[in-house]
């Protein structure tokens, strides 16, 4: 349980957060020798620790350090702040969408060497980010599924679609993720109500959204930060649906809990994370040997078998079974999370949510 | 030999001298630097999507003063006070009966109290919410004890968040009184009671008016510890009851907007100085009063 409820740590919950977050560039001085590769702290960083660093030096010959990182702008401020003073907490680092997006305003990602990520063909092209000026400075890592989730003792019938969270007979019992750019429920509403998260290219369209999402509140018991908060919920039936991560509740359910994850007809939200170099590295060849040795496909395919996640290449190009495939995405096309809109307008909706929610 | 005792002195001088460095030492290092540095990012641009860059603006400020934070600060206020209030009421008659108790005694007493100090706020409030929920918590005894129909939630909710918060301080709040309620004079409360006066009586007029600084100053660590709470209000309570912490955290952490976390953070910082600073005012001009 404690390192499942660590796998997208939300920092916040400890009040050292804050302190953490100025005090930690000083601290973390630039090693030398290896490469330092950060991933979330708990779940994500033992996985990659047991099954995948090993064998990619065992082939290259390059060492990992594993460093641990908080998800969202906490690890982003951290790492800004240490390349401002041209230290290096980690090389490469698994960054959330919205930071990446936030870095690369910055400036903050190494232009990378595209002849060295020979890799990148397999995937699609949201995966392959680019500046303004072509230059690439970061590939897609590991996607990891947001779905709808329930407790199968409370009930026996999973539920299908999105549309059921705001079904007045779940009053009270649902458990929804706390952030406009985490829980995605913008996305989510735009595409169960909206026939696509098009409308939420204006303010008016997005006005529109929050108004129908302001409908499913009488349903929400907790709006939760902390993952382990809710998963607890979860299995005991305290709180016996809502918007849960895909991998952590398979991984729950074969542990024997009465948990599931349902794919909703409108589809998942498929998150994501990438990898990308800090600025101040002065590692990168052995960066882009790493980041293209994680976007082959046989790589891709044993983070799903071993971490859970749902592979950032084509199906196709993996060596994937039909039901290993099925425990990790699903042939549903998935609701894509606007990226965007947050880079755009994040302190708008940020505001507009939390008046939504707290009201 | 006197030349020797001379040099002790002016040694001793000296060493005198040097002492007020090491807290002033401690003071610039651990408060004045940062704060100024807060202070500073709070006048900084914020860069919509990105950071921040250095300028000298307003617009963190004014933001603030929008309903909807100005009205997360007066909640904050209100909870902050209460909790200090509910706290104070339940550590000073608990104070008073320990420190009425064998010596023995209030040590065992004072150690198990001190205990739940060792607990940090995550524990405290994931402990809460699984004493106050449905499946597991506290309501079930309730239904066995058939004052219950069948178990209920307690959490998230206000209460929930005004007793976990209350759970924090008390430790805090015997540990303000203790010394001072040890020191009472016995001999006072004793002469109330051969005067005819009740214990409960005595307590009203005479224990609770001479401590009436003591209980200030628990009030105001209270109230000032309380408002700084994040995990608590997050944890237990609804998004209506999460404090002004809660968002500052969230803007510095989640959306990465140092400003205007720094300046709502030194807008509490000044609002809570003037309330301590209105009280005290109150209580000198009150005590003046008395001896007039």
């Amino acid at each position: 349980m404690p390192t499942l409820m660590n796998r997208r740590y939300f920092l916040g919950t400890s009040a050292a957060a804050a302190a953490g977050v100025i005090a930690a560039p000083s601290v973390l001085r630039a090693d030398t020798g290896t490469l330092k590769v950060g991933t979330y702290g708990g779940f994500f960083q033992d996985s990659f620790d047991a099954h995948i660093y090993p064998a990619f030096t065992e082939e290259t010959g390059i060492k990992i350090e594993s460093i641990s990182e908080p998800t969202g702008s906490a690890w982003l401020i951290q790492l800004q702040a240490a390349a401002r003073a041209g230290q290096v907490p980690a090389d490469v680092s698994m960054m959330t969408q919205i930071a990446r997006l936030k870095g690369e305003k910055e400036k903050l990602w190494l232009p990378l060497d595209a002849s060295s990520l020979a890799n990148s063909a397999n995937m699609p092209d949201h995966f392959i980010h680019k500046y303004e000026s072509g230059e690439i400075y970061g590939l897609g890592a590991v996607s990891w599924y947001i779905n709808l989730v329930s407790n199968t003792e409370v009930y026996p019938d999973a539920p299908t679609s999105w549309s059921d969270i705001w079904d007045a007979k779940y009053e009270d019992s649902l458990g929804l993720l706390a952030l406009v750019d985490n829980s995605f429920l913008l996305e989510i509403t735009a595409s169960t109500f909206f026939g696509g998260t098009a409308i939420l290219d204006t303010e008016e369209g997005i006005l529109k959204v929050f108004d129908k999402l302001a409908e499913v509140k009488p349903n929400v018991r907790l709006w939760y930060r902390d993952e382990g908060q809710f998963q607890q919920a979860l299995e005991t039936g305290e709180i016996p649906m809502g918007q849960y991560y895909h991998d952590v509740t398979g991984l729950a359910a074969a542990d024997g809990q009465p948990v599931r994850s349902t794919f909703p007809k409108e589809g998942g939200v498929l998150d994501s994370g990438s990898w990308c170099v800090l600025k101040t590295s002065e590692r990168q060849t052995e960066a882009q040997t790493f980041i293209n040795y994680m976007s082959r496909p046989d790589i891709q395919s044993k983070l799903s078998r071993f971490v859970g996640t749902a592979p950032t290449v084509a199906r196709e190009k993996t060596d994937l079974t039909v039901e290993e495939f099925a425990a990790v995405s699903s042939d549903i096309a998935p609701i894509i999370p606007r990226y965007d809109i947050y880079a755009q307008r994040g302190d708008w909706l940020n505001q507009k949510w939390s008046q939504l929610i707290a009201s | 030999m006197r030349s020797g005792v001379a040099l002790k002195r002016s040694v001793l001088r000296k060493s005198g001298k040097l002492i007020p460095l090491y807290p002033t030492f401690f003071l610039v290092v651990f408060f004045l630097v940062p704060f100024t540095v807060m202070l500073a990012v709070s006048f900084f641009h914020r860069v919509e999507g990105a950071f921040f860059e250095p300028a000298f603006e307003f617009d963190n400020y004014l933001r603030f003063f929008d309903p909807f934070y100005l009205g997360i600060l007066q909640f904050s206020i209100l909870l902050s006070m209460a909790a200090a209030v509910l706290a104070t009421a339940i550590a000073f008659p608990f104070t008073y009966m320990i420190t009425r108790m064998s010596r023995k005694a209030q040590v065992v007493a004072l150690v198990l109290l001190l205990a739940v100090l060792s607990l940090s706020e995550v524990i405290i409030g994931f402990s809460w919410s699984t004493l106050l929920s449905r499946t597991s918590g506290i309501s079930n005894l309730f239904v066995s004890l058939g004052l219950l129909e069948k178990p209920t939630s307690y959490y998230p909710s206000l209460s929930a968040v005004l007793i976990g918060l209350v759970y924090l301080s008390v430790p805090y709040a015997v540990l303000v009184l203790y010394p001072p309620l040890s020191r009472l004079d016995p001999e006072l409360p004793e002469a109330a009671r051969m005067m005819g006066a009740s214990p409960m009586r005595t307590f009203f007029t005479i224990v609770i008016p001479l401590l009436r600084r003591p209980i200030m100053s628990t009030l105001i660590l209270v109230f000032v510890f309380t408002l700084g709470a994040y995990t608590l209000p997050q944890t237990l309570g609804k998004p209506s009851s999460w404090t002004l912490s809660v968002h500052i955290t969230d803007q510095a952490i989640f959306q990465a907007n140092l400003p205007f976390a720094a300046a709502m953070a030194i807008f509490l910082l000044v609002v809570t100085l003037a309330m301590i600073a209105v009280t005290s005012m109150l209580d000198k001009t009150k005590s003046e009063g008395d001896t007039k």
